[in-house]
């Protein structure tokens, strides 16, 4: 084994842990609120990625811009999804909101066949993103440094707006207690939105990342990278954000060397190491590396 | 009303009318017809037998599919026929290899082995609760589907195992519907039953009168891969192939909606909701070939799944046992005794 050849892989698993933490993130944030496991987030993703192949075709978009839109859009249907199924069903168990999510997955993945076909799209980037630089032993694409480095900016700004804004300490207090922040004179509604919101503009942004990167996309892409980004946030502690972000690139980074270093006769149960490692962590860190003992897991 | 005394006679009562039925349905259905009956068995079985964990125990599973999966290669594996086996598995134990057995021990196999997996999966994994059981389970699913996938001196890999012989008939599938249903009743009314709904109800209370809580979960939860094994013996005989992918994570929904709206609990809920979705889905297939709008009865079905989450969360029949004959009566009796009490 060479050292570009290292150095290749370790950049590989920092792309898919970004990707993986900004995905976990939702999940953690929308649990942290209301205590729902939202399977409909990985569909987030491909509304992302399809987004993002829309805006790059339709129009000579700067590469910021692609990405607002992207963000909107994710946010739009977070909130949509958020107002019309898991608010009329807001203090029904637990289970109920994870039935409903998985019943909001089936419909985005079939209206998205239905709409989009279930053919793969090839994702095109323009030139200028898929350049080289060059870094001594290795050359990495401009793209694949402009996803770390997008995840590193988009965490930064989510957790000094969560720590220091007034509306970010509100959905802090929110997730802490629900009641007394109700009390407290929260509009408890528009926190939960925002989480949505937040949460699946994030997601939207991974899904945009992952087209880039691996260059093709289809409307059931986002149902394995969702299930991971949940491991991840479990890894991490859900709930946490920092949680889910450390969870992302242990994972990204743990499924890449797994695949890279291992022999290939192995690599088959890349899977199958994913979810074990979920069953594990459950079983020996309920809580995770960054969670809080506040509930019974395990 | 003294359930004990009733409750036989009554079974075989029904169960010889659904006996008639289904040899009327034989003389009169075509080939096809009688493979949506037989999926609508399975179904039922499927339904029920997740409702042992999911409904009485108050465990919430994913992991039907799973076991489905392995009921399904392991019942395919004994009843392929030895000649086709050394060709077909090379890697194959030898103790498995030379073996060719009749269909219903071979089904009884199938379904023991997922039993024993569940064991053994459970005792870590039900340790865990609510939805972290659900994804947990759902792990297990990609588990066993990548182990089929790369297992492929033992499994023929992703290409599946083709060409079985079409063994299921309407009868098996009767039978082991028969079965379900008896075992399910007889356990929902039992003492184990009940220990399964304290369980549910409240895990400490239950605990505290001197439940063994951990053995009666794993036992909930084996009982219930057990049916599932055999209900993959059965499906994998009626389409004459099984891949790994043959049950996936799509089924788990499908079942868990059956078990979700037919009410957590009532095994006449989920095996009605379970008849009539499978049902539904096959009337609705035409009409979305007509309307070239593929995935418009799944849309239909989840949505409809979401407005009953929303204004009937306990499910169409909660833990009850609706009984079509009281409910005749009543409608009968409705202009002599407006004051019928309700279930």
């Amino acid at each position: 084994m060479t050292l570009p050849y290292l150095i290749d892989q370790l950049v590989n698993g920092l792309i898919l842990g970004s990707m993986y933490a900004l995905v976990a993130i939702g999940f953690s944030m929308i649990y942290g609120i209301v205590r729902l496991i939202n399977f409909a987030h990985g569909d987030i993703l491909t509304i992302g990625a399809f987004a993002g192949l829309a805006a790059f075709a339709s129009a000579d978009l700067p590469f910021p811009v692609v990405i607002l839109i992207v963000l909107v859009a994710g946010a739009v249907v977070g909130m949509v999804i958020e107002r019309t199924t898991f608010r009329p069903m807001r203090g029904s168990p637990q289970v109920t909101g994870f039935i409903a999510s998985l019943a909001v997955s089936i419909i985005l993945e079939n209206l998205a066949i239905m709409i989009l076909s279930a053919q793969p799209r090839t994702f095109r980037i323009p030139a200028y993103l898929n350049a080289l630089v060059d870094f001594g032993p290795v050359s990495i694409r401009v793209i694949d440094l402009m996803i770390v480095v997008l995840a590193i900016v988009l965490v930064i700004a989510l957790t000094s707006f969560v720590r220091f804004t007034k509306v970010g300490i509100a959905m802090r207090a929110t997730a802490e207690n629900y009641d007394v922040a109700r009390l407290m004179g929260i509009n408890i509604n528009r926190m939960i939105m925002l989480a949505f919101a937040i949460g699946s503009a994030l997601a939207a942004v991974a899904g945009l990342m992952w087209g880039s990167k691996y260059g093709q996309i289809s409307p059931l892409m986002g149902v394995l990278p969702g299930l991971k980004a949940f491991v991840a946030a479990v890894i991490g502690g859900v709930g946490s954000i920092s949680g889910a972000v450390l969870g992302g690139y242990i994972l990204g980074l743990a499924e890449v060397l797994f695949v890279g270093l291992l022999p290939p006769a192995l690599s088959g149960y890349r899977n199958a190491f994913v979810f074990g490692a979920l069953i594990l962590v459950l079983l020996v860190l309920p809580n995770g590396l960054l969670g809080r003992n506040t509930e019974t897991r395990a | 009303m003294s359930d004990r005394d009733t409750f036989l006679p009554k079974f075989a009562a029904l169960a010889l009318i659904g006996a008639g039925l289904v040899f009327w349905a034989r003389s009169v259905l075509d080939p096809y017809a009688l493979s949506i009956v037989m999926f609508v068995g399975i179904n039922v079985i499927l339904a029920v037998s997740l409702n042992i964990s999911n409904g009485f125990t108050g465990l919430f599973s994913l992991g039907h599919p799973a076991f489905m999966t392995i009921g399904g290669y392991m019942t395919a594996i004994l009843v392929m026929p030895a000649a086709r086996k050394g060709l077909m598995l090379p890697d194959l134990p030898a103790f498995l290899a030379g073996q060719e057995w009749s269909f219903l021990p071979a089904l009884l196999a199938g379904g023991s082995l997922s039993a024993l997996v569940a064991v053994i999966v459970g005792f870590p994994v039900l340790r865990l609760r609510g939805h972290y059981l659900a994804v947990a389970t759902l792990g297990l699913i990609f588990i066993v589907q990548s182990l089929a996938v790369n297992l492929d001196g033992v499994t023929r890999g992703a290409l599946g195992l083709s060409g079985l012989p079409s063994l299921t008939t309407t009868w098996w599938v009767y039978g082991f519907v028969l079965l379900t249903l008896f075992v399910c009743w007889r356990l929902k009314h039992s003492s184990l039953g009940r220990t399964m709904l304290a369980i549910r109800e409240n895990e400490l209370a239950a605990a505290c009168l001197g439940v063994r809580v951990a053995r009666t979960r794993v036992f909930a939860f084996a009982l219930g891969a057990f049916f599932a094994g055999i209900a993959g013996g059965l499906w994998v005989h009626v389409v004459t192939l099984i891949s790994p992918d043959s049950f996936s994570f799509g089924l788990a929904f499908q079942l868990v909606v059956m078990v979700v709206v037919g009410g957590t609990g009532s095994i006449t809920g989920a095996s009605i909701v379970a008849a009539v979705l499978t049902l539904a889905t096959e009337f609705l297939k035409p009409v979305e070939e007509s309307l070239n709008l593929y995935g418009a009865s799944q849309i239909a079905i989840a949505v409809g799944v979401i407005l009953i989450l929303i204004y009937r969360p306990a499910g169409l029949f909660g833990t009850a046992e609706p009984q079509p004959l009281n409910l005749i009566k009543r409608l009968g009796s409705r202009h002599t005794s407006p004051a019928n009490s309700p279930e």
